[in-house]
């Protein structure tokens, strides 16, 4: 593809968008074995560090990690920027509050088992959420997910009989002991995020996520190549909404009592975005590096600054300068650089490389200049 | 009835605000979420001059529209530019624009406090009786300030070169800049005109609502939804849309419940873009995310 050849100022002959296709094949050991010490230090991370706040801190993190991939999933391989994925947060916690209101629960680990069912009722949602919104391209697609967003929150603001209205729904608070309270909210978070990041390999490595980064690329031709736009784009959506509606669901057991402000939120798909953006669009561990590093920092802006201004401000900033030096995200600019530094080392035949799988026809017939 | 012409009253002032808008976007393909605290920003400029200078707030226009104007340079020239040579302009202005307005939400608050503030003066409590109904100067007022700026900006984009140079970029900017025109600049211009527009839809706002920092969202929503509705990029579409939808959202308030008109605004949305994905009058979307 011309275009990418043009667009990708740097790159070698070869469109990096092959090269990404190749990825997989380089150096598989390398990222298990992050993802495998990560996952090492997570679960012992609740035991080693008993400090609820800091718990709670884990707890937001890992929601997010969810979040943000779930929306990477979408957006990221997909281009099409949703800024509207708050909206399934918020139906994943109202589901689960509506649930467990009208199933009545005992107040402790069953209520977890309505998580899957938020993020369903949230997939649900999607359906009609995507068929309206996916019709449009680019900018006026942004503009309806923002649209949808303000509708639900004035959904659940005018819906007081389901919805409670202003005055919130509360959930069944259980009656653990104070000190691994929790505890067990940090697993059904962990379990959610794990659950989304494995989700968003599988896509990632599948034939699914190549039609979806073709979209991304120039849509008309993919459609022209015999992708199946229109089902893969709503497939993407309702499974990014559906992941986005079990952090919904897990978010809104462990914070006790929800208002339509509270998870229908003007802030939570820019910050998705953002550290989507920091960690790398597009890629696995991206928007998993971009949750990890931003939401303890907003936590500790949130408690720290408590006067807003500062804190939007602070914010603000951040926003500003992870654009304008990191504006590829962490994720591909450290890879461009271990890559360039070994194939400097190549070159000047101090390392060799491991062979490159045998070149496989490329289901994109790509041409080269 | 009486809702129709208040519609009509204030929808030409976000009409207003809202070819501002769409403007920036024809020009340099980017959607400001910023002009909705900017829109704030000008009110409490308007509310300084008014309060401690004791400028009367149409004659503060003077002085306001342009400070926005250069408030509008400066955003451009310190922070969209550098997005000129990214990939993915969509994501990222939007995300830039964003920042940039809660950074001024944050000044905002941290130098007036999140009080809600309210501009004063003879004309915005008193009414006039017209047609048997009783309407408040300052619609009329606004709606007279609006028309009048609407058509310096129609002097300007069709009577002037700038005008006809920001014509050429909003339909081919690579073509203008072929023939010769300085896109920077123009863009530079267009994003100050964009700006400009809100000193006095500022103004106006801050004389018909209370507002305080936290206002910037509501505004941005509703322009933004004004000019998609218009179709992106074109002026008299969002005209006719900031008109058409601040009438069906009165309306509703008063047919139906004041808490469904904020539902139906967005509503109204979705059904004409299921019928026409690029609003009313818009451009032909890109191919390429």
């Amino acid at each position: 593809m011309t275009e990418g050849v043009l667009s990708e100022a740097g790159s070698s002959v070869t469109p990096d968008s092959v090269q990404r296709h190749r990825l997989p094949h380089r150096r598989p050991g390398a990222g298990f074995g992050v993802a495998a010490v990560g996952l090492a230090i997570a679960v012992a991370f609740p035991f080693v560090i008993s400090n609820p706040a800091i718990t709670s801190i884990g707890i937001f993190t890992l929601l997010f990690v969810c979040a943000a991939s779930a929306w990477n999933m979408f957006s990221g391989l997909s281009g099409y920027i949703a800024l509207g994925n708050t909206v399934f947060f918020g139906v994943g916690a109202y589901a689960i509050a509506i649930g467990a209101e009208h199933i009545h629960l005992r107040a402790d680990d069953s209520v977890f088992l309505l998580v899957p069912v938020a993020g369903l009722v949230a997939g649900a949602f999607a359906l009609p959420f995507g068929w309206l919104a996916l019709r449009t391209r680019r900018h006026t697609f942004v503009v309806i997910t923002i649209a949808f967003f303000f509708i639900f929150q004035l959904l659940a603001y005018n819906l007081g009989g389901l919805t409670k209205g202003a005055a919130g729904m509360t959930l069944p608070v259980p009656q653990w002991d104070p000190v691994t309270y929790n505890i067990h909210f940090y697993f059904a978070a962990l379990i959610v995020a794990v659950a989304t990041v494995l989700g968003a390999w599988l896509i990632h490595i599948s034939r699914f996520g190549l039609e979806l980064r073709t979209i991304k690329d120039d849509e008309d031709r993919a459609r022209g190549l015999g992708v199946l736009t229109e089902r893969v784009k709503m497939q993407a959506f309702v499974i990014s909404g559906i992941f986005t509606g079990l952090a919904g669901g897990v978010y809104a057991y462990f914070v006790g009592s929800i208002y339509p402000p509270d998870v229908f939120v003007a802030n939570f798909d820019v910050t998705i975005a953002i550290m989507t953006f920091l960690g790398g669009l597009g890629t696995i561990s991206g928007p998993v590096l971009g949750a990890l590093l931003l939401e303890p920092l907003q936590q500790y802006f949130t408690l720290r600054f408590s006067a807003n201004g500062v804190y939007l401000i602070a914010y603000g900033v951040l926003f500003l300068v992870i654009i304008r030096f990191l504006p590829a995200g962490i994720v591909p600019t450290v890879t461009k650089g271990i890559r360039a530094y070994l194939r400097g080392r190549t070159e000047r035949g101090m390392t060799v490389l491991p062979a490159a799988a045998p070149d496989q026809p490329d289901p994109l017939p790509t041409s080269r200049p | 009835m009486r809702a129709v012409i208040d519609g009509v009253l204030t929808g030409a002032v976000y009409a207003l605000m809202g070819a501002g808008l769409t403007l920036v976007f024809g020009v340099m393909n980017i959607i400001n979420i910023a002009q909705g605290i900017l829109v704030v920003l000008a009110a409490y400029m308007t509310y300084v001059l008014n309060r401690y200078l004791h400028i009367d707030l149409f004659v503060g226009l003077v002085f306001t529209i342009p400070m926005m104007f250069l408030v509008g340079v400066a955003i451009e020239r310190l922070f969209i530019r550098r997005l000129q040579s990214q990939g993915n302009r969509t994501g990222l202005s939007i995300l830039v624009t964003y920042a940039v307005a809660i950074i001024l939400e944050g000044l905002l608050t941290i130098v007036f406090s999140a009080d809600y503030l309210h501009l004063h003066a003879w004309y915005v409590d008193r009414s006039i009786p017209i047609l048997g109904f009783y309407l408040p100067y300052i619609y009329l007022m606004g709606f007279g300030l609006a028309v009048a700026m609407l058509a310096v900006l129609y002097v300007i984009l069709y009577r002037t070169r700038l005008g006809m140079g920001i014509r050429a970029s909003v339909q081919s900017r690579l073509g203008a800049e072929l023939v010769g025109i300085d896109i920077n600049r123009t863009s530079t211009l267009a994003f100050g005109i964009g700006t400009a527009v809100t000193a006095a839809g500022g103004m106006i706002f801050g004389a018909t609502s209370v507002f305080n920092p936290n206002s910037g969202y509501d505004l941005i929503s509703i322009l933004l939804v004004i000019i998609v509705l218009g179709g992106l990029g074109s002026i008299g579409g969002a005209l006719i849309a900031g008109v058409v939808m601040l009438v069906i959202e009165d309306v509703t308030a008063v047919l139906w419940s004041p808490i469904w008109s904020s539902t139906m605004f967005f509503a109204v949305l979705v059904v004409v873009l299921i019928a026409h994905p690029t609003g009313l009058f818009g451009k032909p979307e890109a191919r390429a995310q």
